[in-house]
């Protein structure tokens, strides 16, 4: 069990829809998952990972949900290079 | 929480008095029938002038960006054009403004307004610029802001290019709603809406359209200054209708009368837009056909009763092109005109290569758009993203790519050539629309003017159609 103090920057998860509640005209693949929201905020008491919890999000409103990630943080980038692409251009001079 | 029912059927049952207390417009002013309504007195009473739409923007770090000419470009178009043809290629780097895209035009009075009436924050429920848009002005106007998100699959893999998006609208102090696959994005907004009491900054209210009116404006203007002329053609990626719409409306209120409006967009047809599992195997996630198609066709389907951006009432020519056209353009843009932009951006770039090597020398075509770029949002992920995804990326004619299975990047410049529509189909896929919400036998003169108006016909077209297709209001 991994205990998270209160204050710690955090990403909730919740599931808004399960798959009988969701929209009724959707494609097959979508209609057999349920809706999910993911939101990051401030955890407002502390918390177990993968158990209910409250967050501040950026903008002060209060939200529940299941605690899913400390720290969440981005790490996308520019991908594996794509060596497709280096010639380009480079060509059009010849 | 209210005490009302969060059921999907219930809150959609409530969507009328929500939009109603989010926006302050009540569309009943305007409606004529199911289907016609007063569309320019909408647009007129949004009470903005060109004047104030201008102030109000440079309040906020939005407009009067350049307008490029890409040299380069244009002398490779012209050593593969005929003799003689080879028109300028300009682009309007609206990267420029505040929040890196020309969104922030249509975020800028939506925020104005907002503030005016009192609002304490906004909600837009997009993955594309507008996000990051609606937050940069949001704050300098002191707001909260919320932005909705559809990212990520079953999985719980996003695209690198929404992932980046919602970073953006974060680092602005928004708070982001990150969402699975599916159309119940516009059930959260609605909940949300009800729940804060926040202004809907609809991207297809009369202020998000007026407030792109000014890149219009601009482009006359600097096209005048610079060449003596109006442009020739202006080209528009098209997926709402927002961008042409608003552009297209500019450049008729700076009296381009002659100008040539052309939208384009990315051809993804055989992707299914609230599939699960074809989410992931897009590598545009805005400007193509899964939008530009249906709200061509048919304008309100949207987030408000009756939408202002409706591209056919000022299209007058409608370009496809492939995945790997767009990136091969922006490589181009890069390697050639030292401007490194976001791959969506581009897309309007790459039919306007198409157009200029049909046009003369001495005419002028006018790219209207340009997006930042950074890591998520770079065709290099795009594209390594899509070779992870599965699907086969190579060098070759792009006519042989299959939208979500391969990106096919063309070998030269010659195998860029996009698909040019054709126009009477899409027309009369709007009628046929049209007869579905409301029955052709109907129809009066004033639906008649109205739908003429709509797709920029005259009414003897519309009959001839309606005589001619009795079936009009079968299926399409």
């Amino acid at each position: 069990m991994t205990q998270v103090k209160a204050g710690t920057w955090v990403e909730i998860e919740k599931i808004l829809l399960t798959p009988e509640q969701r929209a009724p005209t959707l494609p097959e693949d979508t209609k057999q998952v349920p809706y999910v929201l993911n939101v990051s905020g401030f955890l407002l008491e502390d918390a177990e990972l993968g158990s209910p919890a409250r967050i501040r999000t950026l903008i002060g409103r209060e939200l529940e949900g299941t605690l899913k990630t400390v720290n969440p943080s981005y790490a996308h980038s520019f991908g594996e290079v794509v060596p497709e692409l280096l010639t380009i251009g480079l060509e059009e001079e010849a | 929480m209210s005490h009302h029912d969060m059921s999907y059927a219930a809150v959609m049952s409530r969507k009328n008095e929500i939009m109603k207390a989010s926006l302050g417009i009540d569309y009943d002013n305007y409606v004529q029938s199911p289907i016609a309504f007063d569309y320019e007195r909408m647009m007129d009473e949004t009470g903005y002038s060109i004047e104030d739409v201008a102030r109000i923007q440079r309040e906020t770090k939005v407009g009067n960006t350049p307008l490029f000419e890409l040299r380069n470009l244009t002398q490779a178009v012209r050593r593969i054009s005929e003799p003689g043809k080879g028109a300028t290629i300009l682009l309007k780097d609206e990267a420029a403004n505040a929040s890196g895209s020309f969104k922030a035009r249509r975020a800028s009075i939506s925020a104005y307004e907002a503030a005016r009436k009192g609002f304490k924050g906004m909600i837009a429920a997009t993955s594309g610029n507008y996000g990051a848009a609606v937050a940069s002005q949001a704050v300098q106007r002191g707001l909260k802001a919320i932005i909705i998100q559809e990212v990520f699959d079953s999985r719980g893999v996003g695209q690198p290019e929404i992932i980046e998006k919602g970073r953006k609208c974060e680092a602005y102090g928004a708070e982001v709603l990150k969402l699975s696959v599916g159309p119940e994005l516009f059930y959260l907004l609605l909940r949300t809406l009800e729940e804060t009491g926040f202004f809907n900054a609809s991207l297809y209210t009369p202020f998000g359209v007026r407030g792109v009116e000014s890149l219009g404006i601009e482009i006359a203007q600097q096209v005048r200054d610079g060449y003596g002329k109006d442009p020739d053609a202006v080209v528009i990626t098209h997926a709402g209708g927002g961008n042409l719409t608003g552009t297209a409306r500019g450049l008729l209120a700076a009296g381009c009368e002659n100008t040539r409006i052309v939208a384009c967009s990315v051809d993804l047809s055989g992707l299914h837009m609230a599939s699960d599992h074809d989410f992931n195997r897009k590598s545009f996630t805005t400007g193509h056909t899964g939008f530009g198609i249906p709200f061509a066709t048919w304008p309100d389907r949207v987030d408000v009763p009756r939408n202002a951006a409706r591209s056919l009432r000022y299209m007058d020519e409608y370009q496809l092109v492939t995945q790997g056209e767009v990136f091969y353009v922006t490589e181009l843009l890069t390697k050639m005109e030292g401007l490194e932009r976001g791959p969506a951006g581009n897309t309007s770039l790459t039919a306007a290569i198409t157009l200029a090597r049909g046009m003369d020398q001495d005419q002028v075509v006018v790219v209207q758009e340009t997006e930042y770029t950074g890591a998520g949002k770079h065709h290099n992920s795009q594209l390594s993203f899509a070779r992870e995804n599965g699907i086969e990326v190579r060098r070759g004619d792009p006519k042989d790519s299959v939208p979500g299975k391969s990106i096919v990047i063309p070998e030269r410049l010659e195998q860029v050539w996009g698909s040019v529509q054709d126009m009477d189909r899409l027309r009369l896929s709007y009628l046929r629309n049209a007869a579905k919400q409301y029955p052709m036998e109907s129809w009066k003169a004033e639906d008649i003017q109205f739908l003429a108006a709509d797709i920029k016909v005259t009414t003897d077209w519309v009959h001839q159609q309606m005589a001619e297709l009795p079936s009009i209001g079968e299926a399409e």
